[in-house]
């Protein structure tokens, strides 16, 4: 991608003083009790620190012994602190990620066009939707709408980083402009699209930022089981005193709460909102500002990807890629003179042309001569050489005439080569000189390099590809071939997306598309997912739920690996956190009644130095956990193309056999670390 | 070898048996028409019910609730008044009105937990009318409700032409109980009845027996011997899951279990049902690996749990070391069958939500406790009829939530997506068993003297945890030796009860009418299938896990320290 030009180093995985400091500063903040209750697992974590706090204050007090419920106190604080932190880092972040995109247009003034046609010189700031405002060249856009007068290129690179300028025209579907991007060439007058506040950038800003943050779906529903499990916890550790009474055992309260941490799913509890956070941070990176985090989580259950052709399977101009030479012409000779031809020719299909032949060997220099353009009467172009060799090549109908005019013969293989071509789907572009008919060049639209892989890795992750085209079914069908593509949809109209979106939708798939037309809005807000382009037009932008900076239809593979992505981590986190569970049983409830019952003594399978040591190892890794998985919930679980049953099985493997195992090895280096310590 | 026999006795008998359910649930066409379709229409016309109009979730739960108020109206009358009305030839008084709460909401749930011995405090009516109809109709009340289930998680039965979101048909309540009643369960209690009386068991309307000892001189100089219509409660006891028996001591008296064919007859009826209602799962959903998935699950816990019983109990008891040679457990077991087939039937009838007894699992090794007391926690190892099955669908869920997220992408079985609301009702589940079996059995320990243990410490906590454990799970045995029968335990074991009925059927009802209701995505290469061995590992971890890790410090306190204590010669 060609994203990260722009972005201040807050962006790249590491993070700088300032944004570190922030992180620190906001972990210490979130200790609030009203920011804290936003989740629930880590809020039971804080109570159970007060509680332990008073203990050892009751008990520094009346000078009993302390060190040890005060090292729980330190331990259980840190981890919350943890917690906090990992939030705080991920929502630092995804300000860093959003401020540097939103300095670009701060201290804008806007030349405001009043009713009369006069001007007002007025803050951006100032602007509403709805206004009309007047840029030049050389002038910064200040806010995101679209352009209704004049057509100008502008370059965007302070948002997507792509330096290429970009043309942009009224009332066409390349309309939208971003607050920030600037006019190069002409004056434009744009219409400014949102509020103050409401733009897309900060509604962004709005999802990566905690307390604003709404919960996604996904995320709702796991808050749900963690505060089930929660809940289930606190009855084990609450019923224990009653029943260890029974049998003669007495359980100290801070031991209890020490459990009770242990036991709770504080590991994907304290890491959940930064996951939620770093998915939105991860769209941001690519350049896809996202209305929602339910869109992006959506993202990752998409079955139909639905894509236009032109401009996100194939490259949109024609190329040439074949010569077919006919009669007796030798490869060579076609092929030179295809060169010649087209040296001076300044269109895409004309430098295809060249490169095409030069790729196939071709060391011949221009040799001056008149270019021949090609006009809609002519129908084709060439070369008029001082020498007398003229050179010509253009539509078939067009050269046979030309031909005829001049009594040449028409070789038989002429008319087979080209039909040959039209039902590949290409353009046959028929060569000839003064003297002969030389052969055909074919023409056509090239799938761009690593689509086919690209839809490969979706076909194994049980995405299926859709290509729209408004072709003829015949070219359409060799393409779609050629990309790789499950389906094709050939001379489709806007109609027809809709109503194959809604097909879709009724047999229970979820569909994303790709749009920038106005015509496309109403598809594009059918779709469960609507990548809108940037370049599109303001109709567009505010049907999809999706709008990417780049303007770069193949995103839409980048977002369902997002939101797969965020799908994932959460569950291989949460995976993680219970498979922990069973080692620090092992640890904790031998500890709690070593004193009283020693014959559990034979369940300290880990072999722990202590009783205190085993509560205080196993709260140390609890603990210590959350900051050692943030780079993981930051970054994400790697998706690999494969498919579910594989992805599962290796999620189980890693995050649940290694969740059960890691502790045992964990918690049991902690205490040879901390026995010496306590050992005293 | 005979535990082999019995398995594969039950599995061979339950494949037809399942396969003749889903035609009778799914209410296709069969030549038994002739037969049952007059005495079902005559049911219905009495019921005034219409067979074929189609209930949503909410409809179908309350059809549920309300024929389980009317039934337990009527059977808690009979035993108030069992005195004054008929066939009472040995003149049983009326019941205590705890013990009489406390019966009726233990037969109504498929429990039969028993704080009264059947021959001495019930009447031939009450035993027939209030005890024998209960046990008969709610199994069939969990078959209903399973097939209730079954049909939502594919979309009810009006998928076709439902939109989505609208309610889906789950049936009809009255004509899932008519059906089940009168076509599955009746005629296999019938052939089960015969073939018990032909063993021995009684099956009389005459008053008890006296005898007179051989021995009388001994102290004891006359014997009475009750007797009655046993069979046919015998049959019901063991096919229905249900457990109740007619005698105190249950199948461990020779009278209800009189020989080895009687006895591997009704080791064979416990999880017959249970394990026909897996093949019928599988065709009500339509997919065969289905039923293979639950067959794997459920046997790999079985296999587990049944190994660690019978084990332990071929360890001797420690009570008795020195004492006897090193021979296997005997203690508070029928000399006639033995350790092996206590331990099986011990195993069994705890997997299966059955709670029949043909030994005291009180005086079982600690390892045998350990396992019975599990597998009536994770209760869907075979489990209840019906219920066994919800509870397996539950686990399944969970399972299918966190591994779904695993694979990426919003968590789905069957194409229907789990969300908050499936979660949070799940969630309500999870939470309720150790609310109430912990906190019960922390409250009943802390104060002793409602308790009445006859055990201090380790094994004392196994009594009380085991009774709630044993209530909840719906089962019914009885670890024996608490003082029963007393306000305490009649009205905490009625509220257990109740919760670990009622919800445990409700809810899965819920789920799945809000599941039906879905947009259903068809499966592909991304989703995640349920029916595959990773997916059956999955859930076995998850099982464990869930039930298991929220009981480990109770079942320390008492099993397993009762265990390592017995092991280690060094106790206090």
């Amino acid at each position: 991608m060609n994203s990260s030009v722009s972005q201040s180093a807050a962006t790249r995985g590491t993070l700088d003083a300032t944004a570190l400091r922030e992180a620190v500063i906001g972990s210490v903040a979130k200790l609030a009790p009203r920011a804290a209750a936003r989740n629930p697992v880590m809020f039971t974590v804080s109570v159970g620190t007060v509680i332990c706090a008073a203990f050892t204050v009751h008990a520094a007090f009346t000078a009993q012994p302390f060190g040890f419920s005060a090292a729980v106190t330190l331990i259980l604080l840190l981890t919350v602190l943890f917690a906090n932190f990992a939030e705080a880092v991920a929502e630092a972040r995804g300000r860093g990620q959003a401020q540097s995109l939103r300095s670009t247009r701060a201290e804008l003034s806007a030349r405001r066009v009043r009713a009369d046609g006069g001007e007002d010189i007025v803050p951006a700031t100032q602007l509403r939707r709805g206004d009309r405002v007047r840029v030049s060249a050389g002038e910064a856009i200040p806010a995101d709408g679209d352009v209704v007068e004049g057509v100008a290129s502008i370059n965007e690179a302070a948002v997507t980083g792509e330096s290429a300028p970009v043309l942009r025209e009224a009332g066409t579907d390349r309309s939208g402009v971003i607050g920030g991007t600037w006019v190069l060439s002409d004056v434009i007058v744009v219409e400014v699209a949102t509020d103050p506040g409401d733009s897309f950038l900060d509604r962004m800003i709005a999802l990566v930022e905690g307390a604003s943050r709404q919960k996604t779906p996904n995320e709702l529903a796991l808050t749900v089981l963690l505060s089930a499990l929660t809940i289930v916890f606190l009855a084990v550790v609450a019923t224990l005193p009653g029943q260890a009474a029974f049998v003669g055992a007495k359980a100290d309260v801070v031991l209890l709460i020490a459990l009770l941490v242990c036991l709770i799913p504080t590991t994907i509890g304290g890491l959940l909102p930064a996951i939620g956070i770093a998915g939105m941070n991860r769209a941001l990176k690519a350049n896809i500002i996202a209305k929602s985090g339910k869109a992006v989580e959506v993202a990752g259950d998409i079955d139909v990807l639905l894509l236009d052709k032109t401009g996100t399977i194939t490259h949109g101009d024609r190329r040439a890629t074949v010569f077919v030479p006919v009669g007796d012409v030798r490869d060579v000779e076609l092929r030179d003179a295809a060169l010649l031809a087209s040296l001076a020719d300044p269109t895409p299909e004309g430098k295809s042309i060249v490169q095409l032949a030069r790729e196939r060997g071709s060391v011949i220099e221009g040799r001056g001569g008149e270019f021949v353009p090609f006009t809609a009467q002519t129908r084709m172009s060439g070369v008029d050489f001082p020498d007398g060799r003229v050179l010509r090549k253009g539509s078939s109908d067009a050269m046979h005439t030309w031909a005829s005019a001049r009594a040449m013969v028409i070789p038989g293989d002429l008319s087979t080569a080209v039909e040959r071509i039209a039902r590949a789907g290409g353009t046959p572009l028929v060569v000839a000189d003064d003297r002969r008919l030389l052969g055909v060049i074919a023409l056509s639209d090239v799938v761009k390099h690593g689509v086919r892989e690209r839809f490969a890795q979706l076909r194994a992750m049980g995405v299926r590809t859709v290509m729209i085209t408004g072709d003829n079914p015949l070219t359409a069908a060799a393409i779609a071939a050629e990309a790789g593509v499950d389906d094709f949809m050939a001379e489709a109209r806007p109609e027809d997306k809709l109503q194959r979106i809604r097909d879709e939708q009724t047999g229970g798939r979820m569909v994303a598309m790709v749009g920038d037309g106005t015509n496309d809005a109403p598809a594009l807000a059918q779709a469960d997912i609507g990548l809108a382009m940037n370049s599109g037009t303001q109709a567009a932008r505010e049907a999809g739920n999706m709008v990417d900076l780049d303007s770069d239809p193949t995103k839409l593979l980048a977002v369902v690996e997002i939101g797969k992505q965020l799908l994932i981590t959460r569950g291989a986190l949460t995976t993680f956190s219970l498979a922990n569970d069973v080692a620090k049983y092992f640890a904790i409830i031998p500890a709690i009644f070593a004193g009283s019952i020693p014959a559990l003594g034979a369940l300290n399978l880990m072999h722990l130095a202590s009783p205190t040591s085993a509560v205080l190892s196993a709260l140390v890794f609890n603990a210590l956990i959350i900051p050692a998985l943030i780079p993981l919930a930051l970054r994400g679980v790697r998706v690999r193309p494969m498919s579910a049953e594989a992805l599962l099985r290796r999620n189980l493997l890693i995050y649940g056999a290694g969740g059960v195992v890691l502790p045992f090895i964990a918690i049991k280096a902690i205490d040879l670390l901390l026995s010496p310590l306590l050992g005293a | 070898m005979e535990i082999l026999i019995a398995f594969g006795l039950a599995i061979l008998l339950a494949w037809p048996l399942g396969r003749y359910m889903a035609v009778v649930m799914q209410g296709r066409a069969s030549r038994l028409d002739i037969v049952f379709a007059p005495v079902e229409r005559l049911i219905y016309r009495w019921l005034r019910v219409d067979p074929a109009r189609g209930m949503d979730w909410r409809s179908y739960a309350a059809a549920f609730l309300g024929s389980n108020v009317a039934l337990f109206v009527l059977a808690f009358t009979v035993f108030m008044t069992q005195a004054w009305l008929p066939l009472n030839p040995d003149g049983v008084p009326n019941m205590s009105w705890h013990t009489a709460l406390h019966t009726t909401m233990s037969f109504l749930t498929n429990t039969d937990q028993q704080h009264y011995s059947g021959q001495a405090q019930l009447s031939y009516l009450a035993q027939m009318t209030g005890i024998v109809t209960l046990q008969m109709l709610s199994p069939v009340m969990g078959l209903a409700a399973l097939v209730a289930v079954l049909r939502g998680i594919v979309g009810g039965l009006n998928v076709a032409q439902a939109r989505e979101g609208e309610p889906r048909d789950l049936g009809n309540y009255w004509a899932d109980m008519t059906r089940a009643t009168l076509r599955i369960l009746l005629p296999l209690c019938l052939v089960l009845s015969l073939a018990l009386t032909w063993q021995g068991v009684p099956a009389t309307f005459g008053g008890a027996h006296h005898a007179v000892p051989v021995d009388s001189a001994a102290g004891m100089a006359s014997q009475t011997i009750p007797v009655g219509p046993v069979s046919p409660m015998v049959a019901i006891k063991q096919l229905g899951t249900n457990g109740g028996g007619w005698y105190g001591p249950n199948s461990a008296v020779p009278l209800e279990n009189p020989t080895p064919l009687s006895n591997l007859l009704e080791v064979v009826s416990i999880p017959l049902l249970p394990m026909a209602c897996i093949f019928m799962a599988g065709a009500f959903v339509g997919r065969r690996r289905f039923t293979a998935l639950i067959f794997a699950v459920m046997g790999t816990l079985c296999i587990a749990l049944t190994t660690l019983a019978v084990t332990s109990e071929q360890h001797p008891n420690a009570a008795a070391h020195g004492i006897v040679a090193d021979a296997p457990n005997m203690e508070g077991k029928e000399q006639r069958l033995g350790p092996v087939d206590s331990a099986l039937w011990a195993a069994l009838t705890t997997q299966v939500n059955n709670g029949s007894v043909n030994a005291m699992h009180d005086s079982m090794n600690p390892g045998t406790g350990l396992a019975t007391m599990s597998a009536m926690l994770i209760n869907m190892v075979w489990g209840g009829i019906g219920c066994g099955l919800l509870g397996f669908l539950i686990y399944m869920w969970i399972t299918a939530f966190v591994c779904g997220l695993m694979t990426g992408r919003t968590p789905e079985v069957f194409g229907r997506k789990l969300e908050t609301r499936e979660i949070k009702l799940l969630s309500a589940l999870l939470v309720l068993q150790p609310i109430v079996l912990l906190g019960l059995t922390a409250i009943a320990l802390s104060v002793p003297s409602i308790t009445g243990n006859s055990n201090p410490a380790f094994h004392g906590l196994s009594q009380v945890f085991y009774e709630y454990t044993s209530a909840y799970a719906n089962n019914g045995s009885g670890f024996a030796g608490l003082s029963s029968g007393t306000v305490w335990w009649d009205m905490s074991c009625f509220v257990v009860l109740a919760l670990g009925r009622f919800p445990a059927i409700l809810i899965p009802l819920a789920v799945a009418g809000s599941l039906a209701a879905k947009r259903a995505a068809p499966a592909g290469n991304g989703t995640l299938r349920v029916e595959t061995p990773t997916f059956g590992f999955a859930m076995l971890a998850v099982i464990v896990l869930f039930a298991l890790l929220s009981f480990m410090p109770v079942l320390v306190l008492g099993p397993i320290g009762e265990w390592l204590s017995l092991a280690a010669p060094s106790i206090r």
